[in-house]
Order: C-alpha cells, then structure tokens, then sequence
C-alpha cells in the first residue's frame, strides 16, 4: 500500500470513528440536562431516571471520544509534519481554544456523573450546562480548523512559506461560520435521532412504558427541530462553497460542462472518462439558483480546471447525494412529528411513525459521515486549499500500512464494544407505568 | 536567560507537562496498583483506585492534550519533528491511552459484572505500559539523537528511542508515577489497613525512584551528554538536585511517621523539581540538537495571541479545576 494512501486511511477511519463520539460527546449532555432541567420542575421522578441512564451512555461514548480525539491530535503530526509545520502557527489556535474547552467539559463531566450525592440539584444542572455548552464549543473550534483548510485566510504567501501569519484572520475564514454551523446542527440531528430511534424501538416492544415516552420527547424534540433547519445551513454552506471552491461544488454536483442555469441533479453516477454524469434526474435551473440566488447564474464545471486538480468526483458526488438524502428524510420526518404533536396527538401511540423513527435512527450518522467524505474528499489533492497538497504534507514513516490496519482493528474492535455496551443499557432500562411510578 | 514569550509560553507548556504527570500520571500509577493488588484486600483496593480516579481521570487527561496544542501552536517545528522521528513509540503510546481510557470507561459502566474483570485488566496492564512509552518518547527527545535531514529523521525511525537510556527513562517515569498514585491513595481512603497498603507501596517505590534516578543519571552520560553536562557543571542544577534529594527524603520520612498529608506535599515538590531539572538541563532545545525554543517558535503575533488565550484559559480552567477537587475531596 502507498504511504499517502495508507495515511489518508488511517485519518479517515481515525475521523469517522472519532465524529461518532465528537457529536454524541456534544448533543447527549443537552439532552441529559432538558430531562434533568424537566425532573426539577415537574418532580416527576421518570425525568431523573431518564437523566441518570443517558448520562451513563454519555459517559462511554465520552470516554472512548476522549482517546480518539487524543489520538487525532497526535496523528495531525503523526501523519501530516509538514502540514503542521506549516500550518501549525496559523491554525493551532483554535485547537488550543478547543483545549479549554475540553478541559471544562470533562471537568464538569466528573462533577456531573459523580456528583449526584455531592453537590445541590442546581448546582448539579448547572454543571450538565456546562458540559452540553462547552462541548458545543469544543466542536466549534474544531470544526473552524477544518473550515481553514477549505478556505485558508490570515496569511501571506511568498516563496511558498507563509508571512504576515494572523490567526484571529484564519478562524475568521470564509467558511468558519457556516461550515461550523451545519456541523453543529448535524450533531444535534443525528444524535437526537438515534436516541429517538432507539427509543422507539422500545416503545414498539413496550408501547405503556413512560420512562421511553418522554425520552422520545426530548429525543424528537432535540433531533427534529435540527434537521427541520439543517436544509437551510446546508444552503449557505453550499453557497459559500460556490463561491469559494468552485471546483469541489461541480463535483459535488458532477457538473462537468460550464454553463448558465445549471440544474440540480438528484441521484447519477459521473462517469469521469466520459466526462458527464448519468441516471441523474435533473431539476432545471435549480443548481444555479440554490448557488448563487440567481437561475441564469454560470456555474464552473470541472472541465474548467485541469484534470490534476480534480477530487474523486464520484466519490464526492454519491456522498453528496447520501448526505442530502438522509438529511431531507429526517427533515421531513420532523415535520410530520412536529404536526402530530400540534394536533395533540400522542406520537408514541403511532405504531407507522415509531417504525419510521426507527428506520430514520442511523441516517443523521451516515449524514454526518458521508458529509465528511463530501468536504475531505472533496478538498483533494489539496490538503490546505489551493496551497498545500495532501502528497506533501505526509511523513516520511515508511511502515504506514501497519499503523493503519491497527488502528482499523482497534476502532472496529472498540465501536463493537460500545454497541453492546450500550445495548445492555438500554436493555436494563427501568420500567415506569402511566402513573408515573415503577 | 531571556524572558520573551516564546520562553513564557515555552514554561507554560512544561507547567501543564508538570500537570500531566502529577494528576493524570498518577492516575496512571492507580491502574498499576489495580494491577498488582493482591491479598485479601484486592478488591478493597481496586474499589479505592476506581473510587479516586473515574471522576477526574478525563479531566487530568486533558493536560497531555494542552501540552501538545501548545507544541504545536508555539513550536511547529519541533512537534513536526518529535512526531515524524518518534512516531513509533508515539503510536504505541495512544494505543495504551485508548486501551486505558476506553476500558475503565467498559469496566465502570458495563451492566454485567462478571465481564468487568476483563476490562479491569485491560485498563491495568495499558496503564502500565503507557507510562513507559510516554517516558521513552520524552528520553529520546532528551538523547540529543533526532536530526532530520530534509525532513528525514536521519538516525532512522528506530534507533534514537530503541536503546538504554530511554528505556531507562520509561521505567523511572512507570516508578514515579505509581509512587505518585501510592501516596495520594493514601489519602483516598479512612480504612486504616488500605492505608497501610498504600503506604508500604510508597515506601517501596520511594526506594525505587532514587534507585533508578542514579540509573538515569548514569546512563545520561553517554544517553543524553548535553543534559548530563547541564545538570552537572551550574549551581543551579546542582540546587535543584539537592532540593530533589531532600524532597524524597523528607517523603520517605513523612510515610514512615504515617504524616501523609507532607508526604502528598513532598513527593508533588520531588517530582516536579525532577521535570523542571531537565527542562532547564535541556533548556534552549526542545529537541536536541537542533530544534530550539527560538528556531521553532511561531511568529510573534501567533505567540502573543497564544498567551492571551493560555492566560484567559486559566482564569477559567483554575477555579473550575479547584471546584472539582474540592467537591471530591482531593484537597
């Protein structure tokens, strides 16, 4: 295997494995501290239950997001010296500000999960505040690094160096705001859909047992409102991806031709040496004006840049694809729920949207991970935009294939692991009749 | 010795190393007595090693992640070379991490019992073996053996950490930080025989530590000369090593006379005065021979907003740290 492959691997399957985490590590505290916040006002003891056993699956979930974040962290100079070389002084700003960060949110993890005897309920709340808020900010932070190497600011370049480095200017890059945005919103879907789908799993099996029914409130309510507005930050990150990388847009798309009121394609397969993409419904004018609020707008296709530079393009266009896909079934879902509730209806009592919910629990994941290969391998060659390429910023470590298969051996071994961990938990969860008591 | 930032910043990433070994390395040395409790008081003492550490392990954790942000951030050149020149060891370290962290996280949290054994010793032995590799890695970037050479490491990728004295640096660290982890358990528990327990196991690795520190030192003669020169020749460093000498011995003495509380206070002075000796020893480099802390440094509005943010991070994380302890009793 090539080094640059086997690197590029073994960040991929570092990243996929560590976003699970990453974006449980952020969504299940708020969840935790909705029903914490909901047992202190209504007393209704249920509420404490439900609080108690999410945050024992938050502590796995944050444990295991702990180490893979620590491995990350090493593996950007691990894998890519020369990238941290360069870039480190540019861009380790936001990572330093994720460190605190971190260091707060599993301070007040420990406070949290250990201190239910210890410290007064408010205090107590006001702790799983702390670690749903700074847990938010640590995702932020990180994800304003990515949103860097998209689109690199707060620096010059001569001779190939960088000068005149400003890292307030670099986390205030074009993309900062609404990649970081869409990231955040697509941790709280996906995470509050798994947990919703989890749940009404339960409930199908055990359609009385009110422990699962208000766990589907928050759930759904966390979840849902996520992936109702997820389509609109998905919109302006597209459009400052338009505006940016042009190129990675056509891929997206599998736009090959320059044109005016280009369409939007649904579905297709590009076929790169035939230069056009096949199976596609296409929906006219749309790509160019979802891109630049404009239908006769030009839109750049990859025939306009060299070959060289291209990114995989049917990679990134059938995750594109999968990503927007799952991303409008859950958004629509959301909606259907939301209306079900408007008209007061019980939604734990419809059995054909519990089995939908269900079906819909791994799609906000496979979002999140198809949408990472959708800006990753979208960014190909490129490690950092337009100035570093992937090829040069890798290690001269020659036995990178090695570290590769163990790593996939060691996350594929630990996300088993997790899965049955998690599933005894929810097998031991605690049974509450309509009355509210066990 | 001028003070500019990029020494401030320098001191700043050896305080939070400091960090790391005095809270998270003792954790470390926590899951070593895991592993090696035995007796009719086994289980006792694993409950008290679980008891102290599952509510801050994550957060002491978190130190080793600061020192190397600030590396990064402060000092690119010398993380892109201990990362490419150490990359094995360095590998092998975050296996141990994820392996220790994830497995006390199972063996916590796992509804069946029976299986938590297993987890148990997992988190054990990666608790052991850690400690070593983090020490090999640091007595090597002490050896003065890394050069690169257009961006190749030019003693290979094996050779400037596979030999004597890092390996020897890698059990003094494994040593002192389950001396660390005795004498805080110390503390940990009022169940006088455990304390009693712990209270042998500090006395014993206390014996340990000076050992392997004359070893160390030996072997710094032809494993690391230019801090053996440093540490040999200055009043300074000839101070600290006496301040060093008493430290643990005033330890050694409070464990004796059951003073645990002085014991805790000695053995925090002892350990980090030994981590501040080879700072100022290797001081300027950050990686000998050729990567110092002004070659490497970031540019200075980079620094400057890297102290900003270092200081304003203190503010926040230093009460937060305290309440911690304070709500489990650690002070």
């Amino acid at each position: 295997m090539e080094p640059l492959l086997a690197a590029r691997l073994q960040m991929a399957i570092s990243l996929a494995f560590h976003i699970i985490f990453a974006v449980a590590g952020i969504a299940m505290p708020l969840m935790m501290v909705i029903a914490e916040w909901k047992w202190l006002k209504t007393k209704n003891e249920v509420y404490l239950a439900l609080a108690k056993h999410w945050s024992k699956g938050t502590a796995i979930l944050f444990a295991v997001g702990a180490v893979s974040g620590t491995v990350l962290s090493f593996e950007l100079g691990l894998l890519w010296p020369n990238f941290m070389e360069w870039a480190g002084s540019i861009i380790g700003m936001p990572f330093s500000l994720e460190g605190f960060a971190f260091f707060t949110e599993a301070i007040f993890l420990g406070v949290y999960l250990y201190g239910w005897k210890k410290v007064n309920p408010v205090v107590h709340l006001v702790s799983g505040a702390l670690v749903a808020v700074s847990g938010a900010a640590s995702g932020i932070f990180v994800t304003i690094a990515n949103a860097w190497m998209n689109t690199p600011a707060g620096f010059e370049l001569v001779g190939g160096k960088p000068v005149d480095i400003d890292p307030v200017a670099a986390m205030l890059n074009p993309a900062a705001f609404s990649q970081t945005l869409h990231m955040m919103i697509a941790a709280y879907a996906a995470t509050g859909f798994a947990v919703a789908g989890i749940h009404a799993f339960l409930l199908l099996k055990n359609p009385k047992n009110v422990f699962h029914q208000k766990a589907l409130y928050i759930a759904l309510a966390v979840g849902g409102v996520a992936a109702v507005i997820q389509p609109l930050s998905g919109d302006i990150l597209a459009k400052v991806v338009a505006r940016n990388q042009p190129l990675k847009l056509a891929a997206f798309e599998g736009q090959f031709e320059t044109v005016r009121g280009a369409p939007l394609r649904v579905g297709g397969i590009p076929d790169v040496d035939g230069m056009e993409t096949k199976y596609a419904i296409e929906i006219p004018f749309a790509l160019s004006l979802l891109a630049y609020n404009d239908p006769d707008a030009e839109v750049k296709g990859l025939k306009d840049f060299p070959r060289e530079l291209w990114p995989p393009v049917a990679i990134v266009h059938v995750a594109f694809q999968i990503m927007v896909a799952a991303g409008l079934i859950m958004a629509a879902v959301s909606v259907y729920s939301f209306v079900s509730v408007l008209r007061r209806k019980n939604i734990y009592e419809s059995r054909a949207l519990l089995r939908a919910l269900v079906l819909c629990s791994p799609l906000g994941f496979i979002a999140i991970e198809t949408g990472w290969i959708v800006t990753e391998v979208g960014r190909q060659p490129w490690i950092i935009y337009g100035v570093l390429k992937t090829a040069e910023a890798v290690t001269p470590m020659p036995w990178l294939a090695v570290t590769f298969i163990t790593f996939t051996a060691i996350y594929i071994f630990l996300a088993v692991i997790v899965v049955l961990l998690l599933v005894r938990q929810f097998k031991a969860s605690p049974e509450y009749l309509d009355s509210g008591r066990r | 010795m001028a003070v500019s930032t990029e020494v401030i910043i320098a001191a700043i990433m050896i305080i939070s190393l400091t960090l790391y070994a005095l809270k998270g390395g003792a954790d470390y040395g926590g899951g070593v007595w895991d592993l090696l409790a035995f007796g009719k008081r086994a289980k006792r003492q694993r409950e008290v090693i679980a008891e102290a550490i599952s509510p801050i392990w994550e957060a002491n954790h978190v130190w080793l992640i600061l020192v190397i942000v600030i590396l990064f951030t402060g000092f690119p050149l010398a993380f892109s070379t201990i990362a490419t020149a150490l990359h094995i060891p360095l590998t092998l370290m975050l296996i141990g991490i994820v392996f220790r962290g994830s497995a006390f996280a199972f063996r916590s949290y796992d509804v069946r019992k029976e299986e938590s054994r297993t987890w148990g010793l997992v988190f054990s032995v990666s608790s052991l073996i850690t400690p070593v590799l983090l020490g090999i890695t640091l007595g090597a970037i002490a050896s003065g053996n890394i050069t690169l050479e257009n961006g190749v490491v030019a003693a290979g990728f094996i050779k400037p950490w596979l030999s004597l004295f890092p390996f020897s640096v890698g059990i003094f660290t494994l040593v002192l930080f389950a001396y660390l982890a005795a004498v805080y358990l110390t503390l940990e528990t009022d169940d006088e025989e455990l304390k009693e327990d712990f209270r042998k196991r500090a006395l014993i690795t206390s014996i340990m530590t000076g050992l392997l520190a004359i070893v160390v030192y030996l072997l710094s003669g032809t494993g690391a000369p230019t801090i053996r020169e440093g540490l040999g020749g200055k009043w300074w460093a000839l101070a600290i090593q006496a301040i060093v000498f008493l430290l643990s011995l005033s330890a050694f003495l409070a464990l004796l006379k059951r003073r645990f509380q002085l014991a805790r206070i000695c053995a925090i002075g002892q350990v980090s005065l030994i981590i501040w000796g080879w700072a100022l020893a290797q001081y300027p480099y950050l990686v000998e021979p050729s990567v110092t802390v002004f070659n490497a440094a970031a540019p200075a509005r980079t620094l400057n907003f890297l102290l900003i943010a270092l200081v304003a991070g203190a503010f926040l994380l230093l009460p937060s740290f305290y309440y911690l302890f304070r709500v489990f009793r650690k002070l």
